[in-house]
């Protein structure tokens, strides 16, 4: 049986999600041998590949890149997952939603040259952090903040069984 | 861009490191490399939207700056909270912190060295880069793999066993922490123990064997003189969650000793610079940007007399030989730093889980809020962070400043990338091994791009390599 092509990506969030991922611990050595890591943070692939069967993207789309990335990523992938709290709600990145953009930075960087107020060497920061959902099609939703370890777990295993993961109880918390 | 230029780019995703960033190298006309910055591509706004709330909700709203050390921030949070209440923690409840502090130390190192830079260090720079990560280690050496997963397990359940989970719990509180460690806890980490430290003993043998074939990447990667700050103990020892902060110069002479923590501006500038998301703060006495300085595992291996453990006493004595006894200043060595650390830490650890006080039920001071404004400061993995909370008189948050570690190695982490690009790019034909030496040159510092608070996410490092005129010069696209 040809390996799942699998791919993560951490937006605007803490990583944390990545981290529990990491938090399989020797169970992502059986992941391994089912999956094949094409894009992730933890891999050196440097460019979304075609053909992704599943992509985790952990974070809020806070910045003009991030919003370009997701809109591309989408469009290679079949099952696209709002993975952890920031990708589902907006969570803690959108704290800073009903605050102008132009305050959050100069209270962050000061009167001065501030990065992100227009597109430039760093990408501009959007006016609001979006959850995924707000900018494409989002297949499946895996809360938690992060989501633990054992649920990523239940979650995966659905999903690599051909099956709608059942999230069921305590699993459909967030926070 | 010039006219008639051919525009070719290398884009060069900086992948194996926490964060979002990108490293321009623009080149003179005879092709020597002229600049190089890296840059830091993402921010979140913190300081600003932390504004409003309270500060009990600090520790927990802080601790998702950053899922790798999110016990830093909470750790730091609580004590600028401590400060608030202006109170002392319990005995027990110091412990019990720098019990999950030193568990932290565990599994975010050795996160860093299994999961993220030993591909490189063990596989190879010049790897096939579709194998070059932890689970290309693990087909290449499945135990070296398998170590490195159980030796964070063992961190991440110091952890879990105080604060309930392993990412983001709600434990520490201004004034103590919300549950003592059960001797079921105390008693199945002791019994784990042992396999953790033969794990980090092996590592720290392995490094030192290895170390001379890495000559060329240790004089290469981030090796000049600088400054290094840390917390050090009253008496001058390691130290990560108490002490004063110590600057040392490259021949480690003291330069500044016994300095406050909470008076950190008068010592510690912030630059802002448009072209990053991270700031650079810079030692004052010195000015911007000379002002360079240090933080993390290098620098409290260079700044501390000693570490106070026999195991890592003597893994530090063998450190200091590299250096004749000066301060180890290539920053290829946080590696090595790391690695010692990993059992210094479990060193103290073992202490800990002797000690009868650890079981404690008095593990919380409650106060009201006694002071306006508060500093706690801690070394994170990464190194010193600092949180500085305004509150009005009902504990809401007016103003915060939040220095983190790795904004303090900003400056240094330039450097290093130019010094990379001046040793591996002058005039020589860009090949992908080569732009991954860029990276590991950032790896080294293990940077937490999501704790640079204005920074987060995924990290496209891309190289772009611009000619004189600003055009971009020559493509070296990773295949997928």
């Amino acid at each position: 049986m040809p390996k799942v092509r699998v791919a993560s990506v951490w937006f605007s969030g803490c990583s944390g999600c990545h981290m529990s991922f990491l938090d399989l611990d020797e169970r992502l050595l059986e992941l391994a041998t089912k999956v094949e890591f094409v894009y992730s943070p933890i891999v050196d692939i440097k460019e979304y590949p075609d053909d992704v069967d599943v992509l985790l993207v952990e974070g809020a789309i806070g910045n003009s890149e991030q919003r370009h990335l997701l809109t591309e990523m989408r469009r290679k992938t079949k099952i696209l997952v709002a993975f952890g709290d920031c990708a589902v709600t907006g969570n803690v990145p959108s704290l800073r939603n009903p605050i102008l953009r132009e305050e959050v930075l100069r209270t962050v960087y000061g009167e001065g040259e501030v990065p992100g107020l227009e597109e430039g060497e760093v990408p501009q920061l959007l006016p609001q952090a979006l959850p995924l959902h707000a900018i494409v099609t989002v297949d499946r939703f895996l809360p938690g903040c992060p989501p633990p370890a054992d649920r990523i777990w239940v979650f995966l295993q659905g999903l690599l069984a051909g099956k709608r993961p059942e999230l069921t109880g305590a699993d459909l918390r967030f926070g | 861009m010039t006219q008639g230029v051919p525009l070719r780019e290398i884009k060069v995703p900086v992948t194996r490191i926490e964060g979002h960033g990108l490293i321009t190298v623009e080149l003179n006309r005879a092709g020597k490399v002229s600049r190089a910055r890296f840059h830091v591509t993402e921010g979140r706004g913190f300081e600003r939207f932390c504004r409003g709330r309270t500060l009990w909700e600090m520790p927990a709203l802080t601790a998702r700056i950053c899922g790798i050390c999110p016990v830093s921030h909470l750790l730091c949070s609580a004590k600028a909270g401590d400060a608030i209440l202006a109170v002392r923690p319990p005995r027990a409840a110091d412990k019990l912190r720098r019990l999950m502090n030193l568990g932290q130390y565990v599994q975010s190192h050795a996160l860093s060295f299994f999961h993220l830079s030993s591909p490189d260090l063990l596989l190879g720079w010049d790897s096939d880069p579709k194998t070059r990560n932890v689970f290309g280690l693990a087909a290449a050496d499945p135990q070296l793999a398998l170590n490195g997963i159980r030796l964070r397990a063992y961190g991440q359940e110091i952890i879990s066993s105080l604060g309930e989970r392993r990412v983001h719990p709600a434990w520490a509180v201004p004034g103590g922490v919300r549950a003592p460690l059960t001797a079921e806890a105390r008693d199945r980490l002791a019994a784990k123990l042992p396999e953790a430290m033969r794990i980090a003993q092996d590592a720290l043998a392995l490094y030192e064997k290895s170390v001379p074939g890495w000559a060329e990447e240790v004089r290469s990667f981030g090796d000049f003189p600088s400054l290094f700050m840390s917390l050090v103990g009253e008496d001058g020892a390691w130290e990560h969650h108490g002490g004063r902060i110590r600057f040392v110069d490259a021949d480690r002479a003291i330069v500044a000793d016994g300095l406050d923590p909470a008076r950190y501006p008068e010592y510690i500038g912030e630059a802002v610079e448009g072209w990053s998301y991270l700031k650079f703060p810079y030692f004052q006495e010195a000015g911007y940007p000379d002002g360079l300085y240090r933080v993390g595992p290098l620098a409290r291996l260079n700044c501390c007399d000693r570490i106070g453990t026999p195991l890592a006493d003597e893994a530090l004595a063998r450190f200091r030989a590299t250096a004749d006894g000066k301060a180890v200043t290539s920053s290829f060595h946080y590696h090595y730093a790391r690695l010692i650390e990993i059992v210094a830490a479990l060193e103290r650890i073992g202490l800990y889980l002797e000690d009868p006080e650890i079981l404690s039920p008095r593990v919380r001071a409650e106060a009201g809020v006694n002071e306006q404004e508060g500093v706690g400061v801690h070394e994170a993995p990464r190194g010193t962070l600092f949180h500085h909370y305004w509150v009005n008189e009902d504990g809401v948050l007016e103003r915060v400043n939040l220095i983190v570690s790795t904004g303090h190695n900003n400056l240094a982490m330039n450097r290093t990338v130019t010094q990379i690009a001046h040793h591996y790019l002058d005039g020589q034909k860009i090949t992908e091994g080569l732009l991954n030496r860029l990276e590991g040159g950032i790896r080294a510092y293990d940077p937490c791009l999501s704790c640079s608070v204005h920074a987060a996410g995924q990290m496209p490092l891309r190289v772009v390599l611009l000619g004189p005129d600003g055009e971009i010069l020559d493509e070296v696209v990773r295949a997928a």
